[in-house]
C-alpha cells in the first residue's frame, strides 16, 4: 500500500504543507505534539477538510489533485475513521451502528466479515444495547468496528485512546494489534504519545508545524537525537524488533534474539521464533570501557558510542551500536556528563552496554504477529 | 357527537382538516427552510430568514390581505392555479389552510432549526466517512436527531393553526362549512343576541381539543425520546 499525501492549507495564523509518502501494510504512525497539525492532515486524507493546494492518493488512486481539479468527496473515498471521541448514532443500537456503512462498500469489496470484527473486538455481548449505556473503552471498541465493517481501503484513527484511561488504553491497544495483523487493514494512526509509537508503529512522520519533518521506519526515527526537539521530550529508548529463541523454565527466563545479540528477559509464554518487539529504556542502560566479569546484569553487549546528546546538561544520553557488524542495533544509554568525562567517552569509542534484564517488563513487549512487509 | 350540535360539529370537524392539511404542507417545507438556514450559507439568507418570520410580526390582517393580493382570484399565484391546476384558493377552505400555514411557518421553522443546531455536525462527518451520501446522512442521522424539534414544531404549528383568526377571515371570508374555523364561529355567535352560550360551548370545546393535542405530543415526545436512547 502506497500513500502519498502532499498538501497545503493555511488555518487562521497556522500554516500546513506536509508531504510524505509512506509504503505502509501495517501501522503508519503520525506522531507529533498536540497543535503540529496531525488531525489537519488526517482530515484532509479523509477527505473532511479541503487543502489549497496539492495531491492526495492511495496505491495510484487519486482522492485529491488541486492541479486536475479532483476532490473526491469523503463519502466515496471508503476510508474509513476513528476518531478521538466515539461518535457512535445516539439513537441507533451498537448493531445498527456497526452496520451502517457496509451497505456502501460494493459487494466486491466486502472481504471484512461482521461476525469476524465483533468477534476480533469482544463486542458480541453489546450488540442491542445503545452508546450512551456503554463503557468509554466499550464506545471506542464499537467506533473501531464500525469503521471495519464499512470495509476501508485504509483505517484512520485519531488518538482513538486520547479519552481514555491508562486501564482502558490497555484494553483497546491489543485490539488495534489484532486489526492490523488478522484483518491485514493498513492504519494511519495519529498519535503525540512515544509508548503507542513504539509499540505500534511500522513506519512513523514525524509532525512539526504543520511539516512533516522526518519519515521512516520506527527503529530509524525514534533513535535519531536530532528529532527529539520535535517529538518532545519522551523518555529516551530504543526499539528493537527481536524473535524469541529459546526459554529457560527453570529460572523463569526467556531469550530474544535480535541484530546486537541475545536478550534475556523475564519469562514471555511465546513459542519460539514468534517476534516480539522490546523497548529499552536509557535510563535501564550502563555502559562500561572493560568487559565487566562476575555481574549480577545478564545482558552485556559489547559496542560503540554513535552520538553523545550533551544539551542535557549533568544526565547525558548516549546513542549505541551494539553487536558485531553489520548486524547491529541502535541501544539508548542514559548517564552522568561526569561519568563521560571519567570513561573518556566519545562518538566511536568501545564500550559495553549493561542492560538489567528485570527493566524489561511485560508493558514493554509489544506482539509483533506478522512480519513487516517493506521494500 | 350527540353531544354537539350539527354546527358545532361542522365547525370542529373543519377546524381539525384546516389544522391538519396547513401542518401537512407545511412540515416538509419548514424543515428544508430550517436546514438551509441552519446549516447553509448563501447570498440572501438574512433576507429569507426576514421572510420567514415576518408573520410572526406583521398583524395578522396584514398577512391575510397580502395572500388575498397574491392568491385571490385575480391575483397572480391565485389566476397560476386556477389555471395549470384547477385549484381555487380563495373563500375555499383550502385557503383557510394556506393561511393558518403561512402563520404557523416560523414557529416550526424555528422549533426545527434549534433542534438542527443541536446536532453534532462530527456525527455527521462520521456518517460520511461511512460512505453515506449527503441526503442519507440526512435522512438517518440529522433528521431521526432533530425529531424531538419536529414534534415540537408540529404540535406550535398545529396549535397555531387551530386558533388561526384574522389572516383567516381576512383572506378567505367567514363561510359556514367552508372558512369557518372555531374562532371565527365562536367570533360569529358572539356578534348576534343571545349567542353567549353558544360561544361558551365552542370556546370549551376548543380548550378540550387542544388539551388532547397537548396530551398526544407528550406521549408521543416520551417515545421519542426512547427512541433516541433516553433523556
Amino acid at each position: 500500500m502506497t500513500l502519498e499525501v502532499d498538501v497545503e492549507r493555511r488555518l487562521g495564523a497556522f500554516n500546513i504543507a506536509a508531504r510524505f509518502v509512506t509504503e505502509a501494510g501495517g501501522i503508519t504512525v503520525l506522531f507529533g505534539r498536540s497543535g503540529a497539525g496531525k488531525t489537519s492532515v488526517v482530515n484532509m486524507i479523509a477527505g473532511l477538510l479541503r487543502p489549497e493546494r496539492g495531491r492526495i492518493a492511495l496505491d495510484g488512486r487519486v482522492f485529491y489533485d488541486s492541479e486536475h481539479g479532483i476532490d473526491l468527496p469523503a463519502e466515496h473515498r471508503r476510508i474509513g475513521y476513528v476518531f478521538q471521541e466515539d461518535r457512535l448514532f445516539p439513537h441507533q443500537t451498537v448493531r445498527r451502528n456497526l452496520h451502517y456503512g457496509r451497505r456502501f462498500a460494493p459487494a466486491g469489496e466486502r472481504r471484512i466479515e461482521p461476525d469476524a470484527v465483533i468477534e476480533l473486538l469482544g463486542i458480541g455481548h453489546l450488540l442491542g444495547r445503545r452508546p450512551r449505556s456503554l463503557s468509554t473503552g466499550e464506545k471506542q471498541r464499537v467506533a473501531i468496528g464500525r469503521a471495519l465493517i464499512a470495509c476501508p481501503r485504509l483505517l484512520l484513527m485519531d488518538e482513538p485512546l486520547a479519552s481514555l484511561d491508562t486501564a482502558r488504553r490497555g484494553e483497546i491497544l491489543p485490539y488495534i494489534e489484532r486489526l492490523r495483523d488478522e484483518l491485514a487493514m493498513p492504519v494511519v494512526y495519529v498519535s503525540h504519545a512515544v509508548e503507542e509509537v513504539d509499540r505500534l508503529a511500522d513506519e512513523v512522520v514525524v509532525m512539526s508545524e504543520g511539516r512533516a519533518a522526518a519519515v521512516g521506519a520506527v527503529e530509524d526515527i525514534m533513535s535519531r537525537l536530532d528529532l527529539r526537539p520535535l517529538t518532545g521530550r519522551y523518555e529516551a529508548g530504543a526499539v528493537i524488533d527481536c524473535a524469541v529463541e529459546d526459554h529457560d523454565r527453570r529460572y523463569g527466563l526467556t531469550y530474544l534474539r535480535f541484530p546486537g545479540g541475545r536478550l534475556t528477559v523475564p519469562f514471555v509464554d511465546l513459542p519460539q521464533g514468534a517476534p516480539v518487539r522490546v523497548r529499552i529504556r536509557a535510563r535501564d542502560v550502563s555502559v562500561a570501557r572493560l568487559a565487566p566479569a562476575e555481574i549480577s546484569i545478564l545482558n552485556v553487549f559489547k559496542g560503540r558510542v554513535v552520538e553523545i546528546d550533551g544539551e542535557a546538561g549533568p544526565i547525558v544520553d548516549l546513542r549505541l551500536e551494539v553487536g558485531a557488524p553489520p548486524e547491529t542495533a541502535p541501544l539508548w544509554a542514559r548517564i552522568t556528563a561526569r561519568s563521560v568525562a571519567d570513561l573518556g567517552l566519545e562518538p566511536g569509542a568501545e564500550v559495553y552496554a549493561l542492560v538489567k534484564a528485570v527493566a524489561l517488563d511485560r508493558r514493554s513487549l509489544g506482539l509483533r504477529q506478522r512480519a513487516r512487509a517493506r521494500d | 357527537m350527540g353531544v354537539l350540535s350539527p354546527a358545532e360539529t361542522e365547525a370542529l370537524l373543519l377546524s381539525l382538516r384546516v389544522a391538519f392539511w396547513s401542518v401537512l404542507w407545511s412540515l416538509p417545507l419548514g424543515v428544508f427552510v430550517a436546514w438551509l438556514l441552519a446549516r447553509c450559507s448563501f447570498p440572501g439568507k438574512t433576507l429569507l430568514d426576514g421572510v420567514v418570520h415576518l408573520p410572526l410580526v406583521l398583524p395578522p390582517v396584514v398577512v391575510g390581505y397580502a395572500l388575498l393580493l397574491l392568491l385571490g382570484r385575480r391575483g397572480p399565484l391565485g389566476i397560476w392555479l386556477e389555471d395549470w391546476l384547477g385549484l381555487t384558493v380563495a373563500f375555499t377552505w383550502r385557503g383557510a389552510a394556506v393561511a393558518a400555514a403561512v402563520m404557523a411557518f416560523p414557529l416550526m421553522v424555528r422549533a426545527v432549526r434549534l433542534s438542527l443546531d443541536a446536532v453534532d455536525p462530527r456525527l455527521e462527518a462520521a456518517a460520511r466517512t461511512l460512505g453515506a451520501g449527503r441526503l442519507w446522512v440526512f435522512a438517518t442521522v440529522t433528521l431521526p436527531l432533530t425529531a424531538p424539534g419536529i414534534l415540537t414544531g408540529v404540535i406550535l404549528a398545529y396549535a397555531r393553526s387551530l386558533g388561526e383568526f384574522g389572516a383567516t377571515i381576512t383572506f378567505v371570508s367567514n363561510i359556514p362549512g367552508e372558512t369557518r374555523t372555531l374562532p371565527l364561529a365562536i367570533y360569529t355567535l358572539t356578534q348576534v343576541p343571545g349567542g353567549e352560550a353558544g360561544a361558551l360551548r365552542l370556546a370549551i370545546l376548543s380548550a378540550v381539543v387542544a388539551l388532547l393535542a397537548l396530551l398526544a405530543s407528550e406521549l408521543l415526545a416520551r417515545r421519542i425520546k426512547a427512541g433516541l436512547g433516553g433523556p
